[in-house]
């Protein structure tokens, strides 16, 4: 079916074309430029384009696929870095070199590459949608299980392969309840504005975690849940975002740059593959898919670039992994969105945003989730997604920053003040909060410590006492505060600079595990209790602010992990000092 | 030959409407004659089956209905050769300096196309430019772009120029070196600031000049950036050159973006500024970067005045989304005679740690530089507090800090306009500094560099 274009405004390309269906894949013009259908009017049909459309004449040729924009699933994601519509960049470097050309036409995934297939079901079994047939081990972090797709009708197993096989070859056929045959090859496809089919959804019961002191011990993740970070420029969104998905402990990360700098998908290429992932030990490239769409990228590939991205990490929960999504920015996406409904002369909702904003952010983040896949297998995947928000100027009443908070459960709020004193991550201790930590009580108790709840809630209070202390010292002077209150803001300092503060780019730092967290903060604590216990004996505490053993506390971030068993006995010696005193 | 159409509709603003186009394309370039003969340029801006819009770069006064247009199949281009070198062009692209026009080697179209992020090479070499507050804290390295967001009334342009002429990378003497140089509605005075200072330093040949001044026509302003970063392109991935590309004003530029969208009757957003403002901007400032098989590199140093001295205004907010860090300046500092006055704290070099330490500045960088802003964060904090409630009221170590902070503002931030300090010069005044302290609160150096440094 083929028709014309009218009209062209940017992205947008108005064209006659009969009998279409919404979000089917049309190509534009002589270049066959990718493009969605966005509206169905009596006359004509408006087609966002994901590709530059300078030089585009009325009059040239549109045609529709038939299909929705989808993204091909099979062996040979990992590693890969995609732009916003599934496009490897890698490859079309390689075909047209530094600068991306336009009308760039290459498949997402390579056809001819043999993978090594496993089988693993038995001829004459009886398997339906979401059943494996077998396995691909794809890179040595990821098993690639290779599924029934979601919509096969299932059936009996009349023959398997087993060998090397492009993605597209047959490996399986199955005879299907009215006896027609269905062939299985390891690609699948599926439509990226609508979320893959699972049995059921399960409350989220563990912890991601992140390695980072303050997200793991004050604003945790859970795995299946919803996360986002709105902050300024500056205050240290993308670098969150790269730590975690650095150090989470998900077996696999989708990584989106929507919307954002070039150089730092060059910094994640370039850094990745040297990175060893503290749980495998095998690079941490080797469990992750990027998906590139920088902001000098065409616009509407950029929209496109979140549905891509959680598309395929669905895929990957399916398998039965813990997926971990980051999505640096939302707000990319809610612009171009903006961007596009203005082209479409909607009517705009607050701030120019179309109506619609707040439905869209919703459905995008209901796509999280801990949940039982399809098949008999009952497989178990979580997928939790992460979602920077760049509110402009730093103001978070904005309508994405708003909308997001209504959905995501953990709220990282960075802080452009701390940002300027370089305390990183910059992420406010007060405004901040996490929906999970009732979820997750029960992993606490059995994996971290019993105390370690009591210890949160303790250190939380010191930060809270320290910010109204810390007005009553711009009103009357620090001279004025009792023993106790300046215990309380010395502690509270020492939480601040020796345990939140943690710089990403050393080496030792840059990654904490639970146990080291669990010493860390106890020694912090126990510097406060003993400092109470001689404040009860009425002695001046003054003497304690100086004691040598704080410099100790201060070292302890930069103790190796291997060295742990150094440090287990710190919090006693605290103590023991302060008690020496007494 | 095209055909010329005399089918002007109507004339908004800079915008013109030509009816019963054959096949004209989305951003192609249009040559509109006036009546009087006079050629001027535009480009399509939308087009229909039935009409096409055009945005005309030099404006549309004196033009009627009975100008003509032609249609040139081809997006606007510069004209590329490595004789650009030490001329100077108007916002449009046409000679300036009475020269002859230069012999082409090719054209190339000025909306460029973006980089495939797999080809980038990451940006880590280390620039320096002498200035301690950019070097020691807020480092630029090659192929960053980096803003100075300035204020009315500050000295961006000498600290522009300051950087242009001392800028240079360790250990890298033979690399050809250019500067391209876009001014953006900016006055006359001011552009001759930076002319007078190229050729008082002899870099005017090796520089390319792109002038539009404030007086010249504003829509002109929108192709002005591009074609200064088409020339960048050319002479760091095909000729080699490591490039510095400054761009004054960034503002005067978005206002003129604006008044092309309120002509078209778009939904403003914030403050009137098209809703696509970010893309935009983001198509000149990603230009910059260095390629993992091209020698040279592109640095991009845009300069913008903060309406109102105000970060969040969309302007300086879009920008510190888009480019890796700022320079901020704050009118207290330059009040108080404190030349340059950059304000280290809200200043930011997002590429920084990549720059610096071993092999590429020295060992304790990054150490030196995060002790510096939590110190005197923590110092200007307890100075403020003096302010309230007087100075004795500071405890013994705040006074030391708010102590530091003085210092540092008047020893570290000030330096001479022709001040060239090395890196080592840098970090030995912040250890010098750093000797205000008590020791125990240095907490963010380690306890070997403290050994090794301070005593």
């Amino acid at each position: 079916m083929a028709g014309k274009i009218i009209k062209i405004a940017g992205p947008l390309v108005i064209a006659e074309l009969p009998a279409v269906k919404m979000y089917d894949v049309v190509r534009v013009g002589d270049r066959r430029l990718i493009g969605e259908i966005i509206e169905i009017k009596t006359d004509s049909i408006a087609i966002q384009v994901y590709e530059e459309t300078a030089g585009l004449k009325p009059g040239e040729p549109v045609e529709t696929t038939g299909e929705p924009l989808s993204v091909m699933l099979a062996p040979g994601l990992i590693t890969t870095i995609f732009d916003g519509i599934q496009r490897p960049l890698e490859r079309i470097r390689a075909k047209y070199g530094a600068f991306i050309a336009k009308g760039a036409d290459i498949p997402a995934l390579d056809l001819e590459k043999k993978w090594k297939f496993v089988p693993e079901a038995k001829i004459g079994d009886t398997l339906k949608a979401g059943d494996t047939l077998g396995f691909v081990q794809e890179t040595p972090a990821v098993k690639h299980l290779i599924m029934l797709p979601p919509l096969s009708a299932g059936g009996k197993l009349k023959s398997l392969k087993s060998g090397e096989f492009n993605i597209t070859e047959t490996i399986a056929v199955l005879s299907g309840p009215d006896g027609r045959e269905e062939k299985i090859a390891m690609l699948q496809k599926w439509p990226i504005r609508k979320k893959r089919p699972y049995v059921q959804k399960l409350p989220p019961n563990k912890p991601l975690i992140t390695g980072q002191r303050i997200i793991d011990t004050f604003f945790p993740v859970a795995k299946g849940g919803t996360a986002c970070i709105p902050g300024p420029f500056g205050s240290g969104k993308t670098v969150v975002q790269h730590q975690l998905a650095k150090w989470a402990d998900a077996d696999l990360i989708v990584y989106i740059g929507c919307g954002e700098r070039g150089n730092e998908m060059t910094d994640v290429l370039q850094e990745f593959p040297h990175l060893k992932d503290p749980q495998t030990g095998e690079a941490l490239i080797k469990r992750t898919v990027l998906i590139a769409n920088t902001s000098n990228m065409p616009v509407a590939a950029r929209e496109a670039s979140v549905y891509t991205g959680i598309t395929i990490a669905e895929y990957f929960r399916d398998m039965g992994y813990d997926v971990a999504m980051m999505a640096d920015s939302t707000s990319r996406w809610a612009e171009a969105l903006r961007e596009m409904s203005g082209r479409l002369e909607e009517m705009p909702g607050e701030e120019g945003y179309p109506a619609y904003l707040g439905s869209r952010l919703a459905e995008f983040y209901e796509r999280s989730g801990r949940v039982l896949s399809l098949g008999t297998a009952g497989r178990e995947g979580t997928l939790s997604v992460i979602g920077a928000v760049s509110p402009p100027g730093g103001d978070l009443s904005e309508p994405v920053t708003q909308n997001t908070l209504r959905v995501a459960k953990v709220f990282w709020a960075l802080d452009s003040a701390l940002a300027y004193a370089r305390h990183f991550p910059a992420i406010n201790w007060l405004k901040s909060y996490s929906l999970y930590l009732d979820n997750l009580k029960e992993y606490y108790l059995s994996n971290v410590d019993e105390e370690w709840p009591r210890m949160r809630v303790q250190a939380a209070s010191l930060l809270q006492q320290e910010s109204e202390l810390q007005e009553m010292v711009k009103l009357v002077g620090a001279d004025a505060l009792s023993g106790r209150e300046r215990l309380v803001l010395e502690a509270a300092r020492s939480l601040r600079e020796d345990y939140l503060h943690q710089v990403a780019f050393d080496e030792t730092d840059t990654y904490t595990s639970f146990r080291k967290q669990y010493l860390l903060l106890k020694s912090v604590l126990a510097f406060y209790q003993a400092g109470e216990k001689l404040l009860r004996q009425n002695k001046d505490i003054e003497q304690v602010f100086r004691l040598p053993v704080r410099a100790k506390i201060a070292r302890m971030k930069y103790m190796p992990e291997n060295k742990l068993a150094e440090l287990e006995n710190l919090p006693a010696e605290i103590l023991q000092t302060i008690d020496a005193l007494a | 030959m095209q055909k010329e159409y005399k089918s002007v509709a109507e004339i908004a603003g800079p915008l013109i409407l030509v009816e019963g186009v054959e096949k004209a394309g989305y951003e192609e370039l249009v040559e509109i004659r006036a009546a009087g003969g006079e050629l001027r340029r535009g480009k399509v801006l939308e087009v229909h089956r039935d009409w096409t819009l055009v945005q005309m770069f030099e404006g549309t006064s004196g033009l009627d209905k009975a100008a003509s247009a032609r249609f040139l199949g081809r997006g606007v281009e510069l004209p590329v050769s490595p004789d650009m070198l030490g001329r100077m062009y108007s916002g449009s692209g046409q000679a300036r300096d009475g020269g002859p026009e230069i012999i082409a080697e090719k054209n190339l179209d000025i909306n460029g196309l973006a980089i495939n992020p797999t080809a980038r090479a990451y940006p880590n070499d280390f620039i320096q430019t002498g200035i301690s507050t950019i070097d020691g804290l807020n480092t630029l390295v090659r192929g960053q772009k980096l803003p100075i967001f300035s204020c009315s009334g500050l000295p961006h342009a000498r600290l522009a120029a300051q950087i242009a002429r001392q800028a240079q990378v360790a250990g890298d003497q033979q690399a050809e070196f250019s500067v391209v140089f876009g001014a953006l509605g900016i006055t006359y005075e001011e552009a001759e600031f930076f002319m007078n200072d190229f050729r008082r330093t002899g870099a005017v040949t090796r520089a390319v000049l792109f002038i539009n001044l404030a007086d010249d026509p504003a829509i002109e302003r929108i192709a002005t950036p591009r074609l200064a970063l088409t020339a960048a392109e050319y002479l760091a991935f095909e000729k080699g050159h490591h490039v510095l590309v400054i761009l004054a004003d960034i503002t005067s530029y978005c206002e003129s973006l604006r008044e092309v969208s309120a002509a078209r009757k778009e939904i403003p957003g914030r403050r009137g500024f098209p809703g696509y403002l970010y893309t935009d901007l983001s198509t000149l400032y990603e230009r910059a970067g260095r390629l993992q098989d091209k020698p040279g590199s592109i640095t991009l140093l845009p300069i913008l005045t903060m309406p109102e001295d105000d970060k969040t205004h969309p302007i300086p907010d879009l920008t510190g989304y888009i480019t890796e860090g700022q320079i901020i300046l704050d009118r207290s500092l330059h009040q108080r005679g404190i030349y340059p006055p950059v304000n280290p704290l809200p200043s930011l070099s997002r590429l920084r740690d990549k720059g610096i330490g071993e092999g590429r500045t020295r060992e304790d960088h990054a150490n030196v530089a995060n002790q510096l802003f939590a110190a005197y964060a923590r110092g200007r904090e307890a100075k403020e507090l003096a302010v309230i409630l007087g100075e004795s009221a500071l405890g013994d170590d705040d006074k030391k800090f708010a102590r530091f902070s003085e210092e540092f503002e008047d020893r570290f931030i000030r330096q001479g306009e022709n001040e060239n300090r090395t890196i080592e010069e840098t970090l030995s005044l912040g250890w010098e500094l750093f000797k205000l302290l008590p020791e125990e609160q240095l907490k963010r150096l380690k306890p070997e560099q403290i050994e090794k440094y301070l005593r």
